[in-house]
């Protein structure tokens, strides 16, 4: 009755790729994260690239994926959605993705650091840790 | 409700971890393209740093750009702007009100003279001596004045406080004018747009109270990290645009194909906003994936532009510069769009310094 059916639904790939859907920023990424390692080696100084200031087509994401692929840690932390922190087959490299409470991804990023910042406790909320585990073994006394 | 409140001892106090917090900063700084490192160093600077007075007037206004803000569609990320300042006067929000919440705002004054943010939406009618918008009996035009001689900065919120909006299209009743037709001595930074997009108001907020300062403005005042980009520049739809395929109806084959709406009227290509990119409804669609063409709210006096259905009327074949440098945001040139965007990260990372 409504006719709703009737009207033609098309999902539009929002970039438009080369033919073999490669934008070739992936490869440029990927180079990137050469300069900033060795980078990292000569000084100790971190980096980070977010993935959402470059262009990327869902192909490109694959090559990345494929190319990094897994390392030896895969964390969830649970603060205010998922955020999820990946070693990559590359130690020291790691794929970080945060997500709202929804589950839409809210920043994503390739960091260079020996261990990323978020996974460490922060001293200001191991102080206020301590403070309520005192406070719950008085009551418990 | 003026004491010295570290962001610190407010995250404690409502029990938001330290890495909640670090990811709403990461989430901001990929926002509005701040290196990466911004977020560690906003992060930190926040924790210590007071919490940032803001007064928020609102004049000839529908309160659009209020409920932009605070029923975002993510109500813990975004709102957690709210822990970063200390919202002192807001005749929609705060409880007080009458007398208590006119005193609330001189306190706020008197206790961060010289500090405050005063954020501002609806403009300003100047006609008859300013009668016809007036709060506590003061009129908008002197209640501005007033509150502007104390601030650190003036941030114009929709496209009323900026450009005079809705209340200033022709007749233009109420004399209605922007904030900045009035205050020429501050630094004002305009967030246009009907209302909005919430992202982009958070956004910005956090950047100033971050560094203490304004992001960096364009010729209209508008932070250049939004609106920088035409609709047009960004939109999905730009490829049928290139191949001259366009909707010639809302009905028609080229409609439901999902070509270019810009002989239906759509204002993209000359209208500077993120909605393309940003989105809206927590990043679900903007207006031309609904099938209807920008009608190019965030512009000055886009109400009387004639109408929102007739097509701009530069020629298509020679509608340089405006669509010249639309071309560069195709992803033909994404390795130049990416080097570009890289070297603005770079610019912002050496300015800050941080």
């Amino acid at each position: 009755m409504s006719g709703l059916e009737n009207i033609g639904v098309k999902i539009i790939n929002p970039l438009t790729p080369q033919t073999d859907g490669v934008s070739g920023n992936a490869d440029a990424i990927l180079h990137e994260l050469v300069a900033l390692l060795e980078t990292y080696i000569d000084s100790g100084e971190n980096s980070a690239i977010d993935l959402h200031s470059l262009p990327l087509t869902p192909t490109d994401y694959e090559l990345l994926r494929a190319t990094l692929a897994e390392g030896e840690v895969h964390a969830n932390i649970n603060a205010v959605g998922n955020t999820e922190v990946r070693e990559t087959l590359y130690p020291g490299v790691w794929w970080l993705t945060y997500y709202n409470v929804e589950g839409d991804i809210v920043a994503d990023l390739l960091e260079v650091i020996d261990v990323p910042e978020i996974l460490k406790a922060p001293a200001e909320d191991i102080r206020d840790g301590l403070v309520r585990l005192r406070d719950l073994l008085t009551q418990m006394e | 409700m003026n004491e010295p409140d570290t962001l610190g001892a407010s995250l404690t106090r409502t029990g938001i971890s330290r890495r909640s917090f670090l990811k709403f900063c990461t989430a901001m700084a990929s926002l509005m393209a701040l290196p990466p490192s911004a977020a560690y160093a906003m992060a930190d600077a926040l924790q210590r740093t007071q919490r940032q007075s803001v007064i928020w007037l609102s004049f000839q206004e529908c309160t659009g750009c209020v409920e932009s803000l605070t029923r975002s569609f993510d109500p813990t990320l975004e709102q957690m702007i709210f822990e970063m300042i200390s919202l002192d006067y807001q005749h929609t929000l705060q409880a007080a009100s009458g007398t208590a919440a006119e005193s609330a705002r001189e306190q706020a004054m008197k206790a961060s003279y010289g500090k405050y943010l005063l954020i501002v939406d609806g403009s300003i009618p100047t006609k008859d001596g300013g009668v016809y918008s007036t709060v506590a009996g003061i009129s908008n035009y002197d209640m501005l004045v007033e509150t502007a001689k104390g601030a650190a900065a003036i941030v114009s919120v929709g496209t009323c406080s900026s450009y005079g909006g809705i209340p200033h299209a022709n007749p233009n009743p109420t004399g209605a004018v922007a904030v900045t037709d009035i205050i020429k001595d501050k630094p004002v930074m305009n967030v246009p747009g009907c209302p909005p997009i919430p992202s982009v108001i958070a956004g910005v907020l956090a950047y100033f109270v971050t560094y203490g300062k304004l992001p960096e403005l364009d010729h209209l005042n508008r932070p250049k990290v939004f609106f920088a980009d035409t609709i047009h520049d960004r939109c999905y739809r730009r490829p049928f645009y290139d191949q001259g395929k366009f909707a010639k109806t809302f009905d028609d084959e080229g409609a439901r194909n999902g070509w270019c709406l810009y002989e239906l009227g759509c204002k993209g290509p000359t209208t500077y906003n993120a909605c393309a990119t940003i989105k809206w409804n927590g990043g679900v669609s903007f207006p031309i994936e609904s099938g209807h063409g920008c009608l190019g709210c965030s512009e000055p006096n886009f109400w009387d532009k004639g109408s929102f259905y007739q097509p701009l009327p530069t020629p298509l074949a020679d509608n340089a510069p405006v669509i010249a440098a639309a071309t560069l945001g195709g992803i033909a040139v994404g390795t130049v769009a990416a080097v570009v965007s890289r070297k603005h990260q770079a610019d912002i990372g050496t300015k800050e310094g941080k």
